[in-house]
């Protein structure tokens, strides 16, 4: 189990999987510093 | 259907009487893909003739099963009984012509470009003979002046392995009307005109056309309005329908959708009587998983360009209604999770109709071509899309998860599509429901795209659309 509080996180999402907004809130939820987020497309 | 006036004006029920890819078979294009472009920039001698020796004939592309498919000679289904890779599957005695389509070769494909180019920015090599009804307003040239004039600039079109043409800059000092950029923007347009042709050639005159829909994923435009579009007003033109008007709907992969979306409220509002929705081929997409297909001795498969054309008119007492009560798109606040995305254009509008998940017989969502796809590492995209439609149905209580595997297998198909993209969502099955829905066993059938809005970097959200296409209830009473 990871401690997201106070982590520094890179989001980096996938179209078909886990967007960068859902990874977004869930990161800030667990008390993490979300610095950067983007989804892609990697079809 | 609610009255849209208490008048005597009221909705009319739009109908999807036909729709017609073309593919545009182009190994000598491939380098200008995004992908191949960049790759063979910074090339080895090894990369480079690995990528030349896995460019398919026009025999091989034809033979190609999901080809088959997407043009009407094959059912989808029928992929299931064919072991993967499918290229190593060609299909005996194939034809390039089908119920649903047609394939054309290079040499055939450079002459609709020469058709497209309506600013004379095309110079043909004078030992090149392309197929043209009129030879007049080419312009022929040396093969020196041919290899001057990409040296300056111009970008090549590669026929049969040899250079066969070049497509000049338009300006200077314009990256919108650089070499490149024009010549995937004619691209576009000529695939889009060969599937247009095609659909205008097999179908009634009557209705007159009144207006195109262009869904491509092409920019056309110059420094003052970089995607200013209006290409469907081109495709018209080429494919010589002067009856209609045109502009183009924009939103990534998902375009198509919601293009059929608006030209059915265009039909049913009493608009227009006639609407067709065209798109051209993405010339940047070629030879994408390039990569992937070399590291495992494949072809490359993305050497096609493929264009289409989808036939809206009001009910014709036959044709499949395209059920605009079931049309969803993607809202704002509707949440970009894959599950969320789902949901959004499955089951609310289904339930918003009265319907849920196993009142629809199939599903059509992004049929990307495995093939394509698992070398890369991409995965299977469509079984992807089909295992969240599955959780979503047995979620909401539709189906046992016992019974997953058969939902995914019996209101699925594969992948067959030939590129990613607009071309994939949802669209390629649109030929085969209208086939079953008309003289099939088939009652309805769920159009499900999704775009991939965040690419371009304004938003991080997603977005998508879809409808239901519906048997239509008078069938079988016509005379």
């Amino acid at each position: 189990m990871v401690d997201f509080k106070d982590k520094l996180v890179l989001a980096l999402g996938e179209r078909d999987g886990i967007s960068a907004p859902a990874l977004r809130a869930c990161a800030e939820s667990a008390g993490a510093k979300v610095l950067y987020d983007v989804t892609q497309c990697f079809v | 259907m609610p009255d849209l006036c208490s008048s005597s004006r009221s909705l009319r029920q739009p109908v999807v009487r036909a729709a017609r890819f073309a593919l545009a078979h182009v190994p000598g294009l491939v380098a200008a893909g995004s992908k191949p472009r960049r790759d063979l920039a910074a090339a080895t001698p090894e990369f480079r003739a690995a990528f030349f020796r896995h460019l398919r004939s026009f025999d091989a592309a034809v033979a190609y099963p999901p080809h088959q498919v997407l043009i009407g000679n094959l059912a989808p289904e029928a992929l299931y009984d064919l072991p993967r890779p499918w290229h190593r599957r060609p299909v005996a005695g194939a034809r390039p012509d089908g119920p649903a389509g047609c394939i054309v070769d290079e040499r055939a494909f450079a002459g609709w470009l020469a058709r497209a180019d309506s600013a004379n920015l095309l110079l043909v090599a004078k030992d090149v003979q392309l197929p043209l009804p009129d030879m007049t307003r080419v312009k022929y040239v040396e093969q020196i002046e041919l290899e001057r004039a990409i040296a300056r600039g111009a970008e090549p079109v590669i026929v049969d392995g040899n250079l066969a043409a070049a497509v000049l800059p338009a300006h200077e000092e314009d990256a919108s009307l650089s070499a490149p950029v024009l010549l995937e923007n004619l691209a576009a347009k000529a695939s889009g005109a060969i599937a247009l042709r095609r659909l205008l050639d097999e179908l009634p005159a009557d209705p007159a056309v009144e207006f195109l829909i262009g869904c491509g994923e092409e920019a056309v435009g110059d420094r003052y309005q970089r995607g200013g579009g209006n290409l469907a007003k081109a495709i018209g033109e080429l494919a010589d329908v002067g009856t209609a008007g045109a502009l183009d709907v924009k939103a990534f992969c998902a375009g198509p959708v919601h293009a059929l979306i608006v030209a059915g409220a265009l039909v049913a509002s009493g608009m227009y009587g006639r609407v067709i929705v065209v798109g051209g081929g993405s010339l940047a997409k070629l030879g994408m998983k390039c990569r992937g297909h070399l590291a495992v001795e494949s072809p490359i498969l993305e050497d096609v360009l493929a264009g289409v054309a989808i036939d809206v008119i009001p009910d014709d007492g036959h044709s499949p209604l395209l059920r605009l009560d079931t049309a969803a798109t993607h809202r704002i606040a509707d949440g970009s999770a894959a599950h969320q995305v789902a949901a959004a254009h499955t089951i609310a509008p289904l339930r918003a109709a009265g319907l849920a998940l196993t009142d629809v017989d199939r599903f059509a969502v992004e049929l990307h071509d495995p093939d394509v796809t698992e070398p890369a590492g991409s995965g299977n995209v469509p079984a992807t899309n089909y295992r969240m439609l599955a959780a979503l149905a047995v979620q909401a209580g539709a189906i046992r998860r016992e019974d997953m595997a058969a939902f995914e297998r019996t209101r699925g198909m594969p992948g067959f599509s030939p590129t990613q993209g607009h071309i994939a969502s949802a669209i390629p099955y649109l030929p085969h429901a209208v086939r079953e829905l008309t003289s099939g066993g088939l009652r309805r059938v769920q159009f499900i795209a999704k775009g991939s809005l965040f690419l371009g970097r304004m938003t991080g959200a997603g977005d998508g659309a879809s409808f239901v296409l519906e048997r239509n209830p008078q069938q079988g009473k016509e005379k």
